[in-house]
């Protein structure tokens, strides 16, 4: 196990480095030098100019100021935004929990719908229940969520009046952040109704994001379980006479368990991406939000600190879904 | 001798063609994929003949119209109007343009660029593979979206860079898949065959192991080209990909936004129109996955 990990970690060395490369290279191929892009329009003088090239080490060949720039990040300063002027990485980590909540909720929701439909799909092969599942899914996989957020804002929010149309807690709760999880935070409080609130407000910003990865676990289920569901294994199990509730939940989907983990997995890139148009239709106060609203405003530092601690979260967890699948799949650990 | 070499290779490339579209024919969703696009595909190159007004008339007498069977609707604006007068129906038809070229080029592009590294990659080996392959684990390493934004920021907004930024991300898909497969053709016989009778690289990557990795790369492309539409449509919903005017789907979206409490319609037409797109092309891609996947042939 050991071994293997250290050999995952050894892989994702050069592709840290190659991110900080394009994190790096991101600011220099900018229209413009770093100066001229935190002056902004304003423009700013010769002089002054020169000093802050001087200053802010641009003059350095550039080699020496990427070595500059992975010493900062391996220190945890990834600069300062430029419209807050605060480090860029405590700013993250601010809004980090609110999209790690909407992720959490939108993948749960994936899972415990995804499942149980693929698991169907797959018993019920070829028949109307099949086709519907799949087709369903297909849909799901095929929707452009941008406008399926705003189609749900125009049913449930606006027609049925039943949820709030964006942001994460209403305005007559004030709810004291301990955890960043609005859910938790919300319990924990005094305020009655808050947890409700939060709740309200956390359903169909995880119903959009959810649903593409929805639409994914139930097709994966369905095709890992027929699969699995040919196995000799299972025909055995099935002979023996053990009720088919038993063998389909115990025999046929711990195996099948094995690739649909794989792809939940996968997921957390798709859902970080998604984060992005969820979070900017639903006011969702979190990365996505922020990172589009660095891009707009050419907050670059913002961006380029971003960029980075986003692909290293996504790179984390998919080294931890390598060593979920290690643990329940033994044969690759060799 | 020649006519017959290339008699039979015209005989052998027709039974291939008739093997596929028995295996592809079998699957009546990916038929009925396949005739939707078609349909979409030629309401784009007809869009001036059929759209009913120009896309970017302002009929100013006729904002905000409802769609026909609505209350309040007309049959000369079938799918109602935008705020400023202009024909909901004739947009998304020009619309249709603008989108499917955008997935076509974004496919081009990633595909070409991404199966000539992944050639070079499975058969030079060494520190070119490594390389390649590093660059590309680093493209993987962002989400697509995010990636695709950050290029935009740096090159402009603009439908044409947005194709480039969205192309990019996707090379990496086709460079792993032309590797692998280049990797499994590299060590057959057919390929030891052509060397020993004295095949440069460029012969053997091109005519004698490309040909034979064209299966995944046919279904990889069918899925990006509907991914593709999406992530076009995505950035143009953002303000970062195709510009107001223009009536590229995301971008309709985009500019009806703040209507749709009060004309729905302007918001919901694109959409459907992106989703079934999409589907169709989607559903297209899975019969071409089991009618190329020889794994799943029953024979």
């Amino acid at each position: 196990m050991l071994k293997f990990l250290f050999k995952r970690l050894l892989v994702l060395v050069p592709v840290f480095f190659g991110v900080t490369l394009v994190a790096f290279g991101f600011i220099r191929v900018l229209p413009g030098d770093p100066v001229e892009v935190l002056a902004g329009e304003r423009g700013v003088s010769a002089e002054r100019h020169a000093e802050l090239m001087t200053q802010l080490g641009l003059n350095e060949p550039l080699w020496q100021q990427y070595l500059n720039y992975i010493g900062d990040v391996l220190q945890g300063d990834l600069g300062t935004s430029l419209i807050t002027n605060r480090p860029v990485a405590e700013e993250f980590f601010e809004l980090f929990p609110a999209t790690a909540e909407l992720a959490i909720c939108a993948i749960l929701f994936a899972i415990i719908l995804g499942i149980p439909a693929g698991i169907i799909a797959a018993v019920k092969r070829g028949t109307l229940i099949d086709q519907g599942i799949m087709g369903i899914s297909l849909a799901g996989y095929s929707m452009p969520i941008f406008w399926w957020g705003l189609l749900l804002i125009i049913l449930f929010s606006n027609t049925l009046n039943l949820t709030p149309v964006s942001g994460r807690l209403s305005f007559l709760f004030e709810v004291e952040p301990v955890t960043g999880f609005m859910l938790i935070d919300s319990f924990l409080s005094d305020e009655k109704g808050a947890f409700k609130s939060a709740m309200h407000h956390l359903v169909l910003p995880s119903v959009v994001l959810g649903t593409i990865p929805l639409a994914v676990i139930a097709r994966q289920t369905r095709s890992a379980m027929l699969e699995v569901l040919s196995e000799d294994y299972v025909r055995t199990a099935k002979a023996k006479g053990l009720s088919p509730l038993r063998v389909i939940a115990i025999h046929a989907l711990r195996n099948a368990m094995i690739t649909v983990v794989t792809v939940i997995g996968l997921q957390v890139a798709v859902l970080l991406a998604g984060a992005i148009l969820t979070e900017t239709i639903f006011g969702w106060p979190g990365i996505g939000k922020w990172i589009i609203f660095s891009v707009f405003s050419r907050d670059y530092f913002a961006v380029q600190g971003g960029l980075l601690l986003i692909a290293t979260s996504v790179m984390v967890v998919n080294l931890t879904v390598d060593l979920l699948y290690g643990l329940i799949n033994p044969r690759i650990l060799h | 001798m020649t006519s017959l070499t290339a008699k039979t290779s015209y005989s052998v490339r027709s039974q291939q063609w008739r093997e596929f579209w028995f295996y592809f024919s079998a699957s009546k969703t990916a038929v009925a994929g396949l005739c939707f696009l078609i349909g979409v595909v030629l309401m784009a190159i007809f869009a001036d003949v059929i759209s009913p007004h120009l896309p970017a008339e302002q009929y100013r007498d006729f904002t905000e119209i409802p769609p026909a069977w609505m209350e309040g609707g007309q049959m000369r604006f079938f799918l109602g109007t935008d705020y400023a007068g202009r024909d909901m129906l004739s947009r998304i038809i020009h619309g249709a343009r603008l989108s499917l070229i955008a997935g076509a080029i974004v496919v081009i592009m990633s595909a070409s660029i991404g199966v000539l590294l992944g050639l070079v990659a499975g058969f030079q080996g060494g520190w070119i593979e490594t390389i390649i392959m590093r660059v590309m684990d680093t493209i993987m390493a962002v989400p697509g979206l995010l990636m695709a934004l950050v290029l935009v920021a740096v090159l402009g907004p603009g439908l044409l860079n947005a194709m480039v930024a969205i192309a990019i991300t996707y090379t990496p898909s086709f460079v792993r898949l032309t590797r692998a497969s280049t990797m499994t053709e590299l060590n057959k016989d057919y390929v030891t065959a052509s060397k020993v009778a004295g095949a440069g690289p460029m012969r053997l990557m091109f005519i004698s192991i490309l040909p034979n990795c064209m299966a995944p790369l046919i279904v990889q492309g069918t899925l990006s080209f509907s991914t593709a539409i999406l992530d076009t449509a995505a950035l143009g919903f953002l303000g970062m990909g195709a510009q107001a005017p223009l009536p590229e789907w995301g971008t309709l979206i985009a500019e009806n936004r703040d209507l749709m409490l009060s004309a729905p319609w302007t918001v919901t037409f694109p959409g459907i129109a992106i989703l079934l797109a999409v589907l169709a092309i989607n559903l297209m891609g899975d019969g071409l996955r089991d009618a190329l996947d020889p794994k799943l042939k029953r024979s």
